[in-house]
């Protein structure tokens, strides 16, 4: 089996429910008591894909102000970010922007850019129209997604999509930062030359653990 | 001969020599106490300790006003802080516009000009429940803005920052430092530290020093948070810039400190309390973490903490940490919840260590199952995922030796109450080695277990504290007796002795008890100092 291991970081504003998203997807539960995160917090996960695995390593970042200028440690070499931010309020919307600018000079390697507009079950408060916001992933390369990490609602899709999108990005010869390598084989780290066969259509995750392994496809460190 | 009265105070630092043993005139009969000489008594501390020794005061010391210039209360200057309405910026351009010779009195008749502003803003300062806080902390930048209030939002509070601001800048153009103005029941405190002014209004018993203390800990955090470098390099750019931009966020680590410093003797004596454990149990602890760690370079400071307490901490050779900055490290743990939920990776300032930059914390609890939490400090920014390996091993080798257990076990252990060491007459005590900064003292037991107790009891320790380390006299030997209890202090070269008596007990019982103290820690096998001081 084909593995493929990225880095995924999640960017944002103070409070726009970067670690909820993770949690809910990596933990599977909401907690109304998360507290802000401090530096970046480190998850991992596995998602099966056809035949191919992706190991996600997942930084999520904090908000903070005073943690922005660390931001370079945290997205350097990732070959996909989430840019989250909070459907309510719009400065964190406009925040998302100078994230990409930060990106586009920062990172030479090409990303995976996912736009997402969280806290959906709050819609009547609604500040960034999801017109706006899908005009402005296009315009950036990228998809964009809403979420509601209160009401689990669109958070699988945009982990799945980042993890699609890496398997596309090692087909391509250009990124050199995913490590591709075939799990099948005795000691697991030997790379591949020869591209992965296509994609077929159905994206399927895996949800019982791997036999022989104690691996859940959605693990948690 | 000193003779320790009851009802009285007796210095004793001009007749009796540190480090000796009491007997019960008071007198010190050198080695000829039966139990032998306690004289150099201390818990076996290695040549070197982990921790940076420290004399309660020491380093923050020098900035301890020592006959500082206080103001005399001035009715101006009252009245001139309750005026309402004001606008900082008015006041602020007062200032600037220097005219020679401005008084406090012309500050006032400024603030009532602006009276006249009809400012929407309500403020705070006139609230009562507001006005009734026993302690007010402040923080604004030199140029008067708003960066923390302890009580109520910084917003309500814009004239107030300002009339600070200009006290300061007004003692400031003579070429003087504003240190303190007492008035009847409340004091202010201000201290100055570059593009920074701390202020605290307080009412409580505290003296000039300790509460220096303490506004030189806030700082400390904001310097942790920040460093130094940052600090001053962004108001040398911008004398205006609002911090409150860079510190969101970080106002609760100031909150959960001042609680700290108002609730636990640990900040009060300079020191840290460990996790009791045999000793030999906590070398396989620290001997686990230094062989998982020991290929990894740039590796600083290994620190295990629990409920707390320092459970173990490992150094790189020939660097030493200070309590104070292992201080910021447990408040930052205290107040963080979010490294419960997952391994982390952040930038931290050790002011004392070096206040100009950032080590990297990798930051976990060792398990579901064991909340200790563990830090590695580095100072590569590359180490994450060594250092994630590192703990995993470190992990997998507790478990195997069942000392996640041992910890476990120390952790749920409520603390030893004094009534289990044989000393009737002492209701509590607190015990600092000095050449370990480590401190140790039985968990309170009635009257002092309730809140108000214990608050009492520490304000107790507080003034003894603040007698025997007074910078104009400090003494030796301190004897106070009141309604409530009898306190003794005993400062000698080794460890500093603070107990706490019923009122009535007698001079000779008292003494007593403090050898039996002195005699029951000198046990090694308690576990409750870290004695060696291990390295990579
Ligand atoms: N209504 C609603 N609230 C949410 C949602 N997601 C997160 N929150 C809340 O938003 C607040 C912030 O959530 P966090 O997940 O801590 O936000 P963050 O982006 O990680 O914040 P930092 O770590 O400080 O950068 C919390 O009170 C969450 O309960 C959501 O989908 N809907
Ligand atoms: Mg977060």
């Amino acid at each position: 089996m084909k593995t493929i291991e990225g880095k995924i970081v999640v960017l944002g504003s103070q409070g726009v429910g970067k670690t909820s998203m993770v949690v809910r997807y990596i933990g599977k539960m909401f907690s109304h008591h998360i507290s802000p995160t401090i530096g970046a917090s480190f998850f991992t996960c596995k998602i099966n894909i056809d035949d191919t695995r992706v190991k996600l390593q997942v930084w999520d970042t904090a908000g903070q102000e005073r943690f922005r200028s660390m931001a370079p440690m945290y997205y350097r070499n990732a070959n996909a970010a989430l840019l989250v931010f909070d459907i309510t309020q719009y400065h964190t919307f406009t925040a998302i922007k100078n994230w990409v600018k930060e990106l586009q000079r920062n990172v030479e390697e090409p990303m995976v850019l996912a736009l997402v507009g969280n806290k959906t079950d709050l819609v009547n408060q609604r500040k960034v129209t999801r017109e706006e916001a899908h005009q402005y992933a296009v315009n950036i390369g990228g998809s964009y997604f809403e979420t509601s990490a209160l009401q689990d609602e669109g958070i699988e899709e945009v982990f799945l999509n980042s993890a699609v999108g890496m398997i596309k990005l090692s087909e391509d010869s250009q990124c050199t930062s995913l490590r591709v390598y075939d799990s099948s084989e005795a000691g697991g780290t030997t790379a591949i030359l020869q591209p992965p066969p296509p994609l077929s259509a159905a994206v399927q995750l895996d949800k019982g653990p791997s036999p022989g392994e104690q691996e859940r496809v959605l693990a948690c460190c | 001969m000193a003779v320790i009265c009851p009802h009285d105070v007796v210095n004793m630092a001009s007749t009796m020599k540190s480090n000796e043993d009491l007997d019960e005139s008071g007198e010190n009969h050198e080695g000829k106490h039966p139990e032998g000489n306690l004289l150099h008594f201390e818990p076996e501390v290695a040549v070197e300790s982990m921790l940076v020794p420290t004399d309660s005061f020491e380093s923050f010391e020098q900035e301890a006003p020592a006959g500082s210039a206080s103001l005399q209360p001035d009715s101006n200057l009252l009245k001139c802080q309750n005026t309402e309405e004001n606008t900082p910026d008015k006041v602020a351009r007062d200032t600037d516009t220097n005219v020679a010779s401005r008084s406090i009195s012309e500050l006032s008749l400024v603030s009532e000009e602006c009276i006249e502003h009809q400012h929407v803003e309500e403020e705070l300062s006139n609230s009562k429940e507001w006005r009734s806080q026993e302690k007010h902390i402040f923080i604004l930048s030199s140029a008067g803005k708003p960066i923390y209030s302890r009580h109520g939002s910084e917003d309500k509070l814009v004239t107030l920052f300002g009339v600070m601001q200009a006290l300061v800048s007004f003692i400031g153009d003579d070429g003087d430092t504003i240190r303190s103005i007492h008035t009847q029941g409340t004091s202010f405190l201000f201290l100055i530290k570059g593009p920074i002014i701390l202020a605290c209004v307080y009412k409580s018993r505290e003296s000039v020093a300790q509460i220096t203390v303490q506004l030189n800990y806030v700082y400390s955090q904001i310097v942790s948070v920040l460093t130094l470098e940052q600090l001053t390099r962004i108001f040398e750019q911008r004398r205006n810039y609002d911090l409150r931009r860079l510190l969101a966020g970080a106002e609760r680590l100031i909150d959960h400190l001042l609680i700290a410093l108002e609730t636990q003797p640990a900040l009060l004596l300079g020191a840290v309390q460990c996790l009791p454990l045999v000793s030999t149990t906590r070398d396989a602890i620290t001997n686990v973490i230094v062989s998982s760690c020991n290929k990894i370079k740039k590796l600083v400071f290994a620190i295990l903490v629990g409920g707390n307490q320092l459970v173990t901490l490992i150094r790189m050779k020939n660097f030493f940490l200070h309590p104070a900055d292992l201080h910021l490290i447990l408040n930052l743990v205290n107040s963080s919840e979010s490294f419960k939920a997952a391994e982390s990776w952040t930038p931290i300032c050790l002011p004392k260590f070096s206040s100009d930059g950032f080590l990297h914390a990798h930051v976990s609890y060792l398990a579901e199952d064991c909340q200790a939490c563990l830090l590695l400090l580095t100072v590569d920014p590359d180490l994450f995922f060594p250092l994630s390996e590192a703990k995993q091993k470190i992990v997998e080798k507790l478990r195997r030796a069942s000392l996640l257990q041992s910890i476990n076990a120390a952790l749920a252990h409520t603390g030893t109450p004094v009534s289990q060491l044989g000393v009737p007459e002492a209701r509590h005590f607190l015990y600092k080695c000095k050449a370990t900064a480590q401190f140790w003292g039985p968990v309170p037991a009635p009257p002092y277990q309730t809140t108000e107790g214990a608050k009492r009891l520490l304000d107790q320790y507080r003034v003894l504290h603040h007698r025997l380390h007074a910078p104009a006299q400090p003494l030796k030997l301190l004897y106070l007796q009141d309604n409530a209890e009898t306190m003794l202090g005993w400062v000698t070269t080794g460890f500093e002795l603070y107990v706490a008596f019923e009122p009535l007990v007698t001079k000779a019982n008292a003494i007593g008890a403090v050898n039996k103290i002195v005699r029951w820690i000198k046990k090694d096998d308690n576990g409750l100092f870290i004695t060696n001081a291990p390295t990579f």
